[in-house]
């Protein structure tokens, strides 16, 4: 047999070869071949059993055959009871945990009567100003037994303080209450965009509700360190994966700086990757990723307990990804990306709907996209048996190259003094809207593909059916809001944020009051204005 | 008309923080040879406007991806008319459903880009479409 060199020089040079650039949607360029000679480190130390450290294989000793991954449709739009139903629907139809997208205005930090409000009520999901929008938002639903996912970052500390409140009231003990709250306030600024204050008051706010939830409520993951947008803003798998875990050290490093024990909370932070169209990139640095954070928990911040080394997470197929011509060809990419996803062995995963590039998804939509996870779980069989890529010379070779490569990004934030100080020079988000920029032209100039649209596109094409938010549902919404203004006790009001703005000032934790604020129903926008006024307003740079 | 290069706003209206294409429109803008100011995100109709106005551009172009589309640009449209001017070019870009787009362009919207449009075919379309205010 030829070594592997030899076989490139002369059995694979006299075969054809198309003439197109061989490279993964991140543009890292593959070779024809990996070989035994591709792969280093040995079994044990580079992937070692599942349930075993450092965890390349999985995270659980038996994986999907002990339990399949959590399967979690994000859902929000409209007036509270309307997403509500969608959760009764969900439900009913064998999804098996919640997961809440609210509108712009709730997740900016501004109430339905706001000014800039105007237009975006209940618009990309549900509407919450109040501890009243709450309690319907969740009627009927067993907060004991059902797990929440909140997508919510700077007004995060309202939200789940207003959740918990709910819980209090349906008389569910707080450890007890099961959940995610997204909270991950630096890929905000390096991604999502949504922000109230600049990145240091907006990490405090984050250690202090990882801080509440390691004491109160222990079943809650107070941050879901977040990929999933770095890469809808353009990023590469490998800017992804750098960028997220590079948080992830900022979030375990301030919380240690207050002395918290790493063991204390570091078992509940929770992650969340994007799976994009590239397979084999996908598998791979899912791979990379649970064995970067393992060592770094371990090696960098001497965790003891395997827990606090474990990167479990949820994933979500790439948005971005989709197309809005020929749309049905998205059911076949999400189908694609979220088995990668499974054999990357994600704890949870939301699949998109085929429309949701064009509008919220319709019930039917989000069903197939359910009945995606479900053929691939209980159909295919790629659950039988656990990391079924394992010792594959290419994707080994390419979770060592994307290992690799993170690591040297992070390298170079811990030079810049960790990622507060490289958000502020913009370092992260000008390396994302290059790649972006370079992702475009590669579209344009047809070195990349998207089916239906630089390739194979048709003229003439079938609309499909979208959901349509009705615009009278904004000013039910702000009635509502004024009506409650009106009527509830305004001293008792003032008093509670004035007792925020305390905590702003004194650094005591700010959960309890939020708490106390929710209770004596203060709404998101209220809350928010006490943040503005005390820790200064972010504006956006608009660096190109 | 030649020698003076034409000025574009770029603009981000609404709370959300979809970016990508607005900054990616600016960057081939930008290269195609026109000037570009960006306002960055979380513009109101009147930060817009007034942005407008003191750049003195010639065309503005906004990108939407949050549904309030219907909202936003009437209310640019009518600002700048308040402003005295009417004579800037707004297109746009993002999520917006054709029927939408046919309304808007009713309302004085110029042009809609929808996902899946190059920056090629929004660069020539502000060469061929925008001209210098006078």
């Amino acid at each position: 047999m030829s070594s592997k060199r030899e076989w490139l020089e002369t059995t694979y040079k006299q075969a054809s070869e198309r003439p197109v650039r061989f490279s993964t949607i991140s543009d890292m360029e593959l070779e024809p071949l990996y070989t035994p000679d591709d792969v280093g480190g040995s079994y044990d130390d580079a992937l070692a059993n599942p349930g075993e450290y450092p965890y390349t294989r999985g995270v659980y000793g038996s994986m999907y055959r002990g339990r399949l991954w959590t399967m979690r449709q994000f859902a929000g739009f409209g007036l509270a009871e309307d997403t509500n139903a969608r959760f009764h629907y969900l439900l009913s139809q064998g999804q098996d945990g919640l997961s809440t997208a609210f509108d712009m205005p709730t997740l900016m930090g501004y109430d339905a009567d706001h000014e800039r409000a105007k237009g975006e009520v209940g618009r990309e999901g549900v509407s919450v100003t109040s501890i009243h929008d709450m309690v319907r938002l969740f009627d009927r639903i067993p907060l004991d037994r059902v797990t929440t996912s909140m997508t919510v970052n700077c007004s995060a500390s309202v939200l789940l303080a207003m959740y918990l409140v709910v819980a209090e009231r349906n008389g569910v003990p707080w450890d007890r209450v099961g959940g995610t709250i997204q909270n991950d306030m630096l890929k905000e600024f390096i991604a999502q965009k949504e922000w109230i204050c600049p990145p240091q008051p907006s990490l405090r706010v984050v250690t202090d509700m990882i801080e509440f939830c390691a004491r109160k409520v222990p079943r809650w993951h107070a941050v879901s360190i977040s990929g999933y947008h770095i890469r809808e803003a353009g990023s590469t798998a490998v800017q992804e994966l750098a960028f997220t875990i590079a948080d992830g050290i900022c979030y375990v490093e301030d919380a240690v700086k207050r002395g918290i024990p790493v063991d204390d909370f570091a078992p509940r932070l929770s992650f969340f990757w994007n799976i994009h169209n590239d397979f084999l990139e996908e598998v791979a640095k899912l791979r990379a990723a649970r064995r970067m954070w393992a060592r770094i928990m371990k090696e960098r911040f001497g965790a003891r307990n395997p827990r606090s080394m474990m990167l479990r997470t949820h994933a979500q197929t790439a948005g971005a990804s989709l197309t809005a011509q020929q749309p049905v060809n998205n059911v076949v990419r999400v189908a694609l990306q979220a088995l990668a996803g499974v054999f990357g062995g994600v704890q949870s995963l939301h699949t998109n709907s085929m429309d949701e590039t064009l509008a919220l998804p319709t019930e039917q939509a989000v069903t197939v996209a359910l009945r995606t996870q479900q053929i691939i779980a209980e159909e295919t069989g790629v659950t039988n048996t656990i990391d079924p890529f394992g010792g594959s010379y290419a994707i080994e070779a390419l979770t060592d190259r994307i290992e690799r490569e993170a690591t040297e990004y992070i390298r170079r934030i811990d030079e810049m003094g960790g990622m507060i100080k490289a958000i502020e020079t913009g370092y992260p988000q000008r390396e994302i809207a290059e790649a972006a920029f370079h992702y475009q032209r590669q579209l344009e100039q047809g070195i990349k593909t998207i089916v239906g649209v630089n390739k194979y596109s048709t003229p003439e094409e079938l609309p499909i059916d979208t959901l349509k938010i009705d615009p009278a549902i904004e000013e039910r919404q702000v009635q509502r809001v004024r009506k409650i203004k009106r009527e509830r006790n305004s001293v008792a009001v003032r008093e509670a944020l004035a007792r925020v703005s305390e905590a702003c000032r004194s650094g005591e934790n700010l959960m309890e009051p939020i708490l106390e604020a929710v209770r004596r129903e203060a709404t998101v926008g209220e809350i928010s204005d006490v943040f503005r006024a005390e820790f200064g307003v972010y504006r956006d740079p608009g660096w190109i | 008309m030649a020698d003076k290069r034409l000025r574009i706003l770029v603009a981000k209206p609404g709370l959300d923080g979809h970016d990508r294409g607005a900054k990616i429109i600016a960057r081939a803008l930008r290269d195609g040879g026109f000037e570009v100011v960006y306002t960055g995100l979380h513009q109101t109709p009147e930060m817009i406007a007034e942005a407008a106005v003191q750049e003195d551009v010639d065309a503005v172009g906004l990108s939407i991806l949050s549904g309030a589309h219907m909202t936003l640009f009437p209310e640019v449209i009518k600002l700048l008319k308040e402003r005295g001017a009417a004579d800037v070019a707004v297109f746009g870009g993002g999520i917006i459903p054709d029927e939408d787009a046919v309304k808007l362009k009713e309302m004085g919207v110029r042009e809609i880009f929808t996902p899946g449009a190059s920056t090629e075919d929004i660069v020539k379309w502000v060469r061929e479409n925008v001209q210098a205010r006078q």
